[in-house]
């Protein structure tokens, strides 16, 4: 049993010299176990490759029995039918507007309400933040009937700024840049600043933000994905389909066109590129800052 | 001097940069939370959402409402089924891949990747999948021989066809939270173990995983939580032209019915609240469990 302990403690560098009798052991049940991964990665990955392979397919063969796994005659058409049978361009354009405001204003009062709670002392800051930190537990489907109400005594309702409205402020994000700060923000950097004359206001935007773009980027991710998929809020507060998102869009066009599964995989593929794109280009940030902070 | 003044510009920073935000969050999120439980002892009618107090009336109708009471059990069961899965293939896969693969990165990727997909479009391909005469999955169920289902048409087969796209959905997450936990285990611990002649496998059961016990019970919360909110994926899935409601009950749906479709705002409430109250057990079990890190 003592090879167990060699192995494990042999340092990185050592590893690639030669295969260990342990070594040679163990990778004959390496193998099975990477083809149950491989197999489970498969099916991770195969709703994705079965929306992308619908889209492409012309109609026939969209019901054709048995399936086809790869178009036989791949086709565009379902790309441009999604744009016909609903102002598609206008839905997408909707939640992008909304997300990128949603997200930047998140940032915003993230990082503005976290250093003010983590840097200063002032008085009532402890409870104040202990109500933010209570309240952030709470799931918006169990406050949504009051916050509906309070959009239509202010005339809200069916309108970007009702629609937008939950989403300004996320507890999460001032929790994540309090201990950002508390963390990293050198305060002796902030006191030479004011040393040398500069305003708080200044010290915020030229210092604070700065320092902390890498924490503000991986916030601004995960308030994009959020926003992108938030669904119930809008599906409530939405009347005209001037507003409609993306994920509105598709999921009445459901309804009302329950059998056309062709241009409705190519708008849920057009819904799942920018998450995507986000993806592949940050996987690793991504995955990093879900397990760093465990945010949902 | 000069102290207090600079001490003076903080407070006012403090004060000017704070008050929007807690004014915003005061409105959006402090006061809604609080009038739900308002709310829920009132009886409304379609103009005002607090036409007549009635005290605890919503409550003692929510135990003789089948609709409700049905809601809860499916919500329950999907909760349940969610969490037990997810959790042990989560386990599972963050053993093996913290364990036994080396490079796990790629798997990682893939094994995430659906979780932060939005809601909608993977529950409209779900639903393809498990369309009852075209469907993926009837297809790889004739490679067996067995029949074409209707997998979403019944609440009995529906609420566990949405569980599994539910698992699927969830379980990278799970993954990633269990493998930071694996990891922040020191290593001495097993390598301790080792010198004393314990195997791979007894380090795994005495050591790693009930030094984990803290993440499994943090991902069985988060979980926990997540599903009892279900509400996007069951409506997407099963909404149809026909039906008028949605075919499987579950509690944030009877929310939305009852608050949006039938404007019975204050009886929505006191169904909020007990969602509230759920969410609220689970949270203090954690706390109750867990020692705090912040």
């Amino acid at each position: 049993m003592d090879t167990v302990k060699y192995k494990e403690v042999k340092p990185k560098s050592l590893r690639g010299f030669a295969l260990s009798a342990q070594d040679k052991r163990e990778l004959w049940w390496r193998i099975p176990l990477h083809i149950v991964l491989i197999m489970g990665a498969g099916l991770m990955l195969l709703p994705f490759i079965w929306m992308f392979a619908t889209s492409f397919k012309p109609s026939p063969e969209i019901v054709a029995w048995p399936p086809t796994f790869i178009p036989q005659k791949p086709t565009l058409e379902n790309y441009g039918k999604v744009f016909e049978l609903m102002p598609f361009g206008r839905y997408f354009l909707n939640s992008l507007v909304i997300t990128l405001i949603c997200m930047v204003t998140i940032c915003l009062t993230s990082s503005l309400a976290g250093y003010i709670f983590g840097i200063f002392r002032f008085p009532g800051r402890n409870i104040l933040f202990i109500i933010v930190l209570a309240t952030a537990i709470v799931p918006f489907e169990t406050y949504m009937i009051p916050l509906y109400l309070l959009m239509k005594e202010l005339n809200a309702i069916d309108t970007y700024q009702g629609l937008m409205a939950p989403y300004f402020i996320m507890s999460f994000g001032i929790f994540f840049m309090r201990q950002n700060y508390i963390a990293f923000l050198p305060e002796e950097l902030l006191d030479a600043a004011r040393i040398d004359g500069a305003g708080e206001w200044k010290i915020y935007w030229q210092i604070v933000i700065p320092l902390s773009s890498s924490a503000l980027a991986a916030l601004a991710i995960y308030a994009f994905i959020s926003v992108w998929g938030a669904f119930i809020w809008p599906l409530l507060i939405t009347n005209s389909s001037d507003l409609k998102t993306v994920e509105l869009g598709l999921a009445g066009f459901q309804t009302a066109y329950t059998v056309e599964y062709g241009p409705l995989m190519a708008g849920s593929v057009i819904c799942l590129l920018p998450i995507l794109v986000i993806f592949i280009v940050l996987r690793r940030q991504i995955i990093e800052s879900v397990a760093m902070t465990g945010m949902k | 001097m000069v102290g207090s003044s600079l001490q003076r510009q903080k407070l006012l920073f403090v004060f000017i940069g704070l008050a929007p935000i807690l004014l915003v969050y005061g409105f959006t999120r402090i006061w809604p939370i609080l009038r739900t439980f308002s709310l829920s002892l009132y009886d409304s009618d379609l103009v005002k959402p607090e036409a007549k107090f009635i005290g605890f009336q919503n409550y003692t109708d929510l135990l003789s409402d089948d609709s409700f009471k049905t809601a809860f059990i499916n919500t329950t069961l999907f909760a349940i089924g969610t969490v037990v899965a997810s959790l042990f293939l989560g386990l599972g896969l963050a053993l093996i891949l913290t364990q036994f693969i080396r490079r796990s990165g790629v798997y990682q990727l893939i094994y995430f990747l659906p979780f932060v997909m939005p809601i909608v479009p993977v529950s409209i391909v779900w639903r393809w999948i498990y369309d009852p005469t075209y469907g993926l999955l009837n297809f790889v169920l004739s490679w067996f021989g067995i029949a074409k289902q209707a997998f979403l048409l019944y609440p009995e087969t529906g609420l566990w066809a949405i569980v599994a796209m539910n698992v699927w959905k969830v379980v990278g997450y799970n993954m990633v939270i269990l493998i930071v936990g694996i990891r922040n285990i020191p290593f001495l611990y097993s390598e301790a173990a080792a010198i004393d002649g314990a195997g791979r496998w007894s380090i795994l059961r005495y050591i790693t995983v009930p030094l984990l016990k803290p993440v499994i019970l943090f991902v069985l919360v988060i979980t926990t939580i997540g599903a009892y909110n279900v509400f996007t994926s069951v409506y997407v899935m099963t909404q149809s032209t026909t039906a008028s409601g949605n075919a499987i009950k579950i509690l944030v749906g009877e929310i939305v019915d009852n608050g949006f479709r039938y404007s019975k705002m204050g009886y929505a409430s006191s169904q909020a609240v007990i969602l509230f109250v759920v969410v609220m057990l689970l949270t203090l079990i954690q706390f109750r469990f867990v020692r705090s890190d912040t």
